[in-house]
C-alpha cells in the first residue's frame, strides 16, 4: 500500500447520489485475475460511448464528451467529490482499485457504501465523509474556479482550500489512519497477534466442538 | 444494564482482541471464496509466502462465470474459463473443500452454503461477496468483503472490525397470501432507502419474519446490503433447527444437543436496546415492482411510474428523471401495463426451492406471452434443480415455454452469456437494479418470483393474485 500523508491534488465533481460499484467498474472487467489494468475501464459506461469489453484498446473508442470527468479541466484530477452513498453495491475491491489506478487518491462524499468504504482504506484509497453542506460548498468551488485543488492532510483529519480560507476536519477511525500513514501491511499486523489468535481458537473450539 | 442484542451476542464471541480505537480483531468460523473476488487474494498469499490459516473452514465454487446452457461442457469465453480455472488450481492446490463445474452440489455460493449445511447458527461467515448477508437468516454474523480482507481471512482466520450500530426491522402481522418475503423486503428498502442501513447490522424480526420459512429469511437477509446494511440477521428459532439438522456440514448426533443448547441463546434479549427501530406492518402490503435503478425505486403493482415534477428535493427530482429516462419510461404509467422482453428466475435472492414452487404453480397450464422474448429459471444449486426435477417444475416451466437451465449467477449480473441487449426490458428476481447491470443498457425490475412468473404469462407486470 502507498504511504498517505499530505496530497494536494485538482478536484473533480462527480454529482449524483448512489454511485454504484457497477457504475464505477463494470462487471466485464471483473473477469481478469490480475490486481491492475483497470484505469482506463473506471466509469467506463459513462465514459465512453460505446460498450466496452475487456482486452480492447481504450485509447481507440470514442469518448462521451457529456461526462464530466472527460472534461478537459478535469485531467490529472487526483481528488473526486462525489454524493450520498457513493460506491454502494457489492463487494468488489475492484472498485477502489479502479479509482486508484484512474489517478484518485481520495474520494469525499457525505456517505459512503460500508464494503467499499472499507475496501478502499485497505488499499490507500483515502474516503472521507463531510455532511451535505460542506459538500455543497466544495462542488460550488469546484464549479466556479478551473483549476480548484484542495490538500488532504491524513495525520490532522483536514480537507483544507489551498488558500487555507476553509479547513474542514473529518473522522477516521485511529487504526485505518495509522496503516495508511505508515503504508503499513495490514496482514502483517494481525499476524503479530498469532498466539492470541490461536489461544482463542482453542477456547472457541472447546466449547463449540461441532465447529472444529 | 439493558439486554444484548442478536447482534451484540454474535459479535462480542468472537471478539479476539480489542484495540484502542474502539475496534476488534475478530474470529471467522467460515468462509466462503468464488472465483471473481478470490484470485488476487489466493496470488497476494503466495507472494507473501504464506498459507491458509485454517482451510477447513474455506468452502469454494465457482458461481458466477459458469454457462447456463443445458449439458455445457466447457466455457467458451477466454477470460471466465481463465477465471474458473484459477480457482479449480487454487483449490488443488490448498485442498480446499470444493465444488467444481459437473459436480451436482455446485451453485450460487449463498444457496450452497445453507443447503451443506456449511453455514450454521451462530458463526460468523463471510466470502467476497456483498450477498453474504444472506447467511444471517441463520442467526450468523455474515457479511461480505473485499479481496484484500478475503486474503487477510485467508492469512489469518480474523478481521479487524468496527462494531456497526444495530437496527431492528420488526414487521408485524402476516403477509397475505400471494405477497412473499421479497415483496416484504422490496418494501423495507422502499421504506428506509438503499442508505437506510449503511452503518447497521439489521435484526429482522416480528411475526412476519418469525413465520417465514428459511428460504423466505435467506430472501429478506440477502437484500439487508440492498438496505446498506452490511449485515442482517434473524434469531434462531425451530424452523432454523429443522432446516439444519441432518446437513451435510451440519453437526452429527455426538454434538447435536451440545449445539442446539447454544443456539437457542442465539436471540436479542426482551430488553435489548437498539439504536434504531423501523416497524413495519404486513398485513396489507401487495406485491411490490422496482421501476427504477435502484432498489429503493419501488412501489405496490398497483402504483404508477412516479413524476418527478411532483418531487420538491432537487437532488430526488434529478435521480427520479435521470432513472426514468435510463428506464425507458413515461411519468404515471400504471405500473402494471409495462410490456416486458424477458423473464429472470433466479439468482441468490430467489432461486431456492420454495422459489421454483411458487413461480411453477403460476405457469403451470398456461405459456409464455408472445412478446416475452425468452423466459429463463436458473436454479441455485445443483441439487436445487434435482430436488425440482423431482417434483416435475421443470417440465411444468418448459411447457409453459420457460428455459430450464443449469445453477449459476446468470442473468442476475451478466458475467457469463446469460444477459439482457440494450433497452430490453426484464422481470426478474435478482436483487440489483442498477444500470447496466443485467447487460449494458438493460432494464431490471425486481419483483417475486411468482411476479415474475405472472410477468412472463402476461407479457406485463401484473398483480399475481388477480390470476385466479
Ligand atoms: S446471484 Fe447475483 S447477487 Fe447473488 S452472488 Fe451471484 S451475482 Fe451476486
Amino acid at each position: 500500500m502507498e504511504k498517505f500523508v499530505v496530497h494536494t491534488g485538482l478536484v473533480a465533481p462527480l454529482d449524483r447520489a448512489n454511485v454504484d460499484t457497477d457504475a464505477i467498474i463494470p462487471k466485464q472487467f471483473l473477469k481478469s485475475i490480475k490486481r491492475t489494468g483497470y484505469g482506463p475501464n473506471c466509469f467506463d459506461e459513462w465514459r465512453y460511448l460505446d460498450v466496452g469489453q475487456p482486452g480492447m484498446d481504450n485509447s481507440k473508442r470514442p469518448l462521451n464528451s457529456q461526462f464530466v470527468l472527460n472534461e478537459p479541466r478535469f485531467q490529472g484530477a487526483t481528488i473526486l467529490l462525489a454524493r450520498q452513498n457513493f460506491g454502494c453495491g457489492s463487494s468488489r475491491e475492484h472498485a477502489p482499485w479502479a479509482l486508484l489506478q484512474n489517478g484518485f487518491r481520495v474520494v469525499i462524499a457525505p456517505s459512503f457504501g460500508d464494503i467499499f468504504y472499507n475496501n478502499s482504506l485497505n488499499n490507500g484509497l483515502v474516503v472521507i465523509r463531510l455532511d451535505d453542506a460542506k459538500m455543497d460548498r466544495l462542488f460550488a468551488d469546484c464549479a466556479a474556479f478551473p483549476g480548484f485543488k484542495l490538500t488532504v492532510d491524513l495525520e490532522k483529519q483536514t480537507v483544507a482550500a489551498t488558500d487555507a480560507s476553509y479547513v474542514f476536519p473529518f473522522e477516521i477511525a485511529a487504526g485505518k489512519r495509522e496503516r495508511i500513514v505508515n503504508g503499513w501491511d495490514d496482514i502483517s499486523l494481525t499476524l503479530k497477534h498469532s498466539e492470541q489468535i490461536r489461544a482463542f481458537e482453542a477456547k472457541h473450539h472447546a466449547a463449540r466442538p461441532w465447529l472444529q | 444494564m439493558p439486554g444484548q442484542t442478536l447482534y451484540d451476542k454474535l459479535f462480542d464471541s468472537h471478539v479476539v482482541r480489542s484495540e484502542d480505537d474502539g475496534s476488534s480483531l475478530i474470529y471467522i468460523d467460515r468462509h466462503l471464496v468464488h472465483e471473481v473476488t478470490s484470485p488476487q487474494a489466493f496470488e497476494g498469499l503466495k507472494i507473501a509466502g504464506r498459507q491458509p490459516w485454517r482451510r477447513q473452514s474455506m468452502v469454494a465454487m465457482p458461481d458466477h462465470n459458469t454457462p447456463t446452457t443445458p449439458g455445457f461442457t466447457t466455457i467458451t469465453d477466454p477470460v471466465s474459463r481463465v477465471q474458473v480455472e484459477t480457482l479449480d488450481a487454487n483449490a488443488r492446490e490448498h485442498a480446499l473443500t470444493y465444488f467444481r463445474i459437473g459436480d451436482m452440489r455446485r451453485g450460487i455460493v449463498h444457496v450452497v452454503g445453507p443447503e451443506q449445511g456449511a453455514t450454521l447458527p451462530g458463526m460468523t461467515v463471510v466470502c467476497g461477496d456483498s450477498h453474504t448477508s444472506t447467511h444471517g437468516a441463520f442467526a450468523a454474523l455474515a457479511f461480505g468483503i473485499g479481496t484484500s480482507e478475503v486474503e487477510h481471512v485467508m492469512a489469518t482466520q480474523c478481521l479487524p472490525q468496527k462494531k456497526s450500530k444495530s437496527m431492528l426491522v420488526r414487521c408485524d402481522g402476516r403477509l397475505p397470501t400471494g405477497v412473499t418475503a421479497k415483496d416484504l423486503v422490496l418494501a423495507i428498502i422502499g421504506k428506509i432507502g438503499t442508505a437506510g442501513g449503511t452503518g447497521y447490522a439489521i435484526e429482522f424480526g416480528g411475526e412476519a419474519v418469525r413465520s417465514l420459512s428459511m428460504e423466505g429469511r435467506m430472501t429478506i437477509c440477502n437484500m439487508a446490503i440492498e438496505a446498506g446494511a452490511r449485515a442482517g440477521m434473524i434469531a434462531y428459532d425451530e424452523v432454523t433447527e429443522a432446516y439444519v439438522k441432518g446437513r451435510n456440514f451440519a453437526p452429527k448426533e455426538d454434538t447435536w444437543d451440545a449445539a442446539v443448547k447454544y443456539w437457542r441463546t442465539l436471540k436479542s434479549d426482551d430488553d435489548a436496546a437498539f439504536d434504531h427501530t423501523v416497524v413495519l406492518n404486513a398485513n396489507e402490503l401487495i406485491p411490490h415492482v422496482t421501476w427504477g435503478t435502484s432498489p429503493e425505486m419501488v412501489l405496490p403493482v398497483d402504483g404508477r411510474v412516479p413524476d418527478p415534477d411532483k418531487e420538491r428535493d432537487s437532488t430526488k427530482r434529478e435521480s427520479i428523471a435521470r432513472a426514468l429516462q435510463y428506464m425507458g419510461l413515461t411519468p404515471n404509467t400504471p405500473l402494471d401495463q409495462i410490456k416486458i422482453d424477458k423473464v429472470f428466475i433466479g439468482s441468490c435472492t430467489n432461486s431456492r426451492i420454495e422459489d421454483l414452487r411458487a413461480a411453477a404453480s403460476v405457469v403451470k397450464g398456461r405459456r409464455r406471452a408472445d412478446n416475452v422474448k425468452l423466459a429463463m429459471v436458473v436454479p441455485g444449486s445443483g441439487l436445487v434443480k434435482e430436488q425440482a426435477e423431482r417434483e416435475g417444475l421443470d417440465k411444468i416451466f418448459v411447457a409453459a415455454g420457460f428455459e430450464w437451465r443449469e445453477p449459476g449467477c446468470s442473468m442476475c449480473l451478466a458475467m457469463n452469456d446469460d444477459r439482457l441487449e440494450p433497452g430490453e426490458r426484464c422481470a426478474s428476481t435478482s436483487n440489483r437494479n442498477f444500470e447496466g447491470r443485467q447487460g449494458a443498457g438493460g432494464r431490471t425490475h425486481l419483483v417475486s418470483p411468482a411476479m415474475a412468473a405472472a410477468a412472463g404469462i402476461a407479457g406485463h407486470f401484473v398483480d399475481v393474485r388477480t390470476m385466479n
